[in-house]
């Protein structure tokens, strides 16, 4: 599944953040907002039938010479300094081939040799039961592997749990067990409960929000990643410190023709 | 979602649609359900691996309707294979339509053009590309592909460019050498489909592709969009373009794929 742009790099010991198609598309604007500001490098490509395929010009283009260089759906980019990976995926999985995704992302993880891995998601905020309606939007899961490893610091940062809800919502009902539900977070839910039986250090950062403009949502999520993470400088504040990639222009078409008035 | 009359919608995700809890029964159905999903090639001539150095994909009506009076119309053409879909209803038969045809020139038979006239479901294009490829000699072969685009879809700030209604746009891998003949694709816009399968595979493997798009606003085949498609053609080289095809095989062309209006009967 992954194929090296060039030399087969090695990922042992990187840090992995990739995001999970869900809604608002929150954690793929996130990871461009991180490829774009580190400068982050292509190292390769996830070459698979699980995704629709896509490709374009190169959405983190700096100039005119590297504008047209060919990206593809699933791509793999690093900062050596910071030990940090990065795989974008840019279309939606293939419906009856999510499973077989999720166990090609784990296999791939596992023979990488990440020390930590971090998704990026989102959930419905129209779902939210009475309790998440209040406070924060944002909230994290960890499996045991990444409890022993950085639940000390997470707790620190007072970051929220995502909180286990009930089957039946408004239903009372002593015997139902609260599950773990991530509506509208695609493959979230999924991977997380493999991270867990296959004891991989990983970590689920989400956020509620609709779909819309999930631009400010993607902000939000990124800068609070950044907390935990010290992927950019906190000597500037707000929106300043990303950098917005050349692809977000006319997210939502083109505006109207002057020619119209 | 409430709304204010009080009835309840059901709000949908552009990206996503939840994931169904997962069972081992699930996973028998769907593969199951895949094994319905294939594409089936099949060569005229038993070669294992085709020679080829040149290999042309047309995709969407304009296209392939170029490729068949522009360069097909010759006499110097032969078929040597097709593919066809697998029926996606489990329980019917395999479609026998080809949803494509291959053709070899007999003058350089290392030229093979593709010529699609189907559509190719987003689930089965990365296995057309992988099949196709793995029927090909990959050893100097460069691919070249031409695909129809709606000029609704494509998105630019400059109004001088978009208010034609057609014009050309290309990416190529990175391993292209040559000097397309039109402005590469500009940022926001992607492709899609086949030419993305094919632009993929190719980036992946380092074989020197380039893909064109012709955005215009014709549904059906017409003979200005057809025209477009030989400035794309004049770096493919080792084919000759018919230069003038008849009024005749054009119209009929174009007749075929108009639609039929009942309106005013």
């Amino acid at each position: 599944m992954f194929v090296p742009e060039a030399t087969t790099p090695s990922f042992k010991d990187f840090t992995l953040i990739l995001p999970a198609i869900a809604v608002g598309n929150v954690g793929q604007l996130a990871v461009d907002l991180m490829v774009s500001t580190l400068g982050m490098k292509r190292v390769g490509y996830m070459h698979t039938d699980c995704l629709v395929p896509m490709v374009g010009p190169n959405p983190y283009s700096t100039s005119a010479e590297n504008a047209g260089e060919l990206h593809t759906t699933a791509e793999v980019y690093t900062d050596a300094e910071k030990k940090l990976a990065v795989l974008q995926i840019r279309s939606p999985i293939i419906q009856s081939r999510s499973r077989k995704f999720r166990k090609l992302l784990v296999s791939w993880i596992k023979a990488s040799e990440f020390s930590q891995t971090v998704v990026l998601s989102s959930s419905h905020a129209y779902q939210r039961d009475d309790q998440q309606l209040k406070g924060t939007l944002l909230r994290y899961l960890v499996t045991p592997a990444m409890q022993k490893a950085s639940g000390a610091a997470l707790s620190e940062l007072g970051w929220m749990e995502m909180e286990k809800v009930s089957p039946f919502p408004g239903l009372v009902d002593a015997s139902a067990e609260p599950r773990l539900s991530i509506p509208g977070g695609g493959i979230t839910k999924g991977l997380f409960t493999e991270g867990c039986d296959e004891e991989l250090c990983l970590a689920v950062v989400l956020v509620f929000c609709s779909e819309g403009d999930n631009i400010p949502d993607a902000f939000t999520l990124v800068n609070h990643l950044n907390d935990w993470l010290l992927l950019v400088g906190n000597d500037k504040q707000g929106p300043e410190k990303w950098k917005i990639p050349s692809s977000w222009k006319l997210l939502f078409g083109n505006s109207h023709p002057l020619s119209i008035f | 979602m409430a709304t204010f009359f009080g009835e309840v919608l059901s709000v949908y995700s552009r990206a996503v649609e939840d994931e169904e809890d997962d069972n081992d029964e699930d996973e028998d159905i769907l593969k199951e359900l895949d094994e319905n999903r294939e594409v089936l090639l099949q060569w005229y001539d038993s070669r294992h691996l085709m020679p080829c150095t040149n290999l042309i994909i047309a995709v969407g009506k304009n296209a392939a309707s170029f490729v068949s009076v522009y360069v097909l119309s010759s006499a110097s053409w032969e078929a040597v294979g097709h593919a066809s879909l697998s029926n996606p209803n489990p329980c019917g038969p395999a479609s026998a339509e080809p949803v494509c045809v291959f053709y070899r020139n007999k003058d350089t038979p290392a030229v093979i053009v593709c010529k699609i006239s189907g559509y190719i479901e987003e689930d089965q294009q990365f296995q057309w590309t992988e099949k196709v490829f793995g029927c090909v000699q990959q050893d100097g072969l460069r691919v070249t592909v031409l695909s129809d685009g709606p000029v609704a879809e494509y998105k630019n700030t400059d109004f001088s460019c978009s208010s034609s209604s057609l014009f050309l746009r290309c990416l190529e891998t990175k391993s292209s050498t040559i000097k397309p003949p039109c402005p590469l694709l500009e940022q926001p816009n992607i492709f899609t489909g086949i030419p993305a399968a094919v632009l993929s595979h190719c980036q992946v493997h380092q074989i020197p592709t380039v893909a064109y798009q012709c955005y215009s606003d014709a549904i059906s085949p017409d003979s200005i969009t057809m025209e477009t498609y030989k400035l794309a053609f004049t770096t493919v080289g080792d084919i000759k373009v018919c230069p003038l095809p008849s009024a005749d095989t054009i119209h009929k062309l174009v007749q075929t794929n108009q639609i039929q209006s009942n309106l005013y009967i």
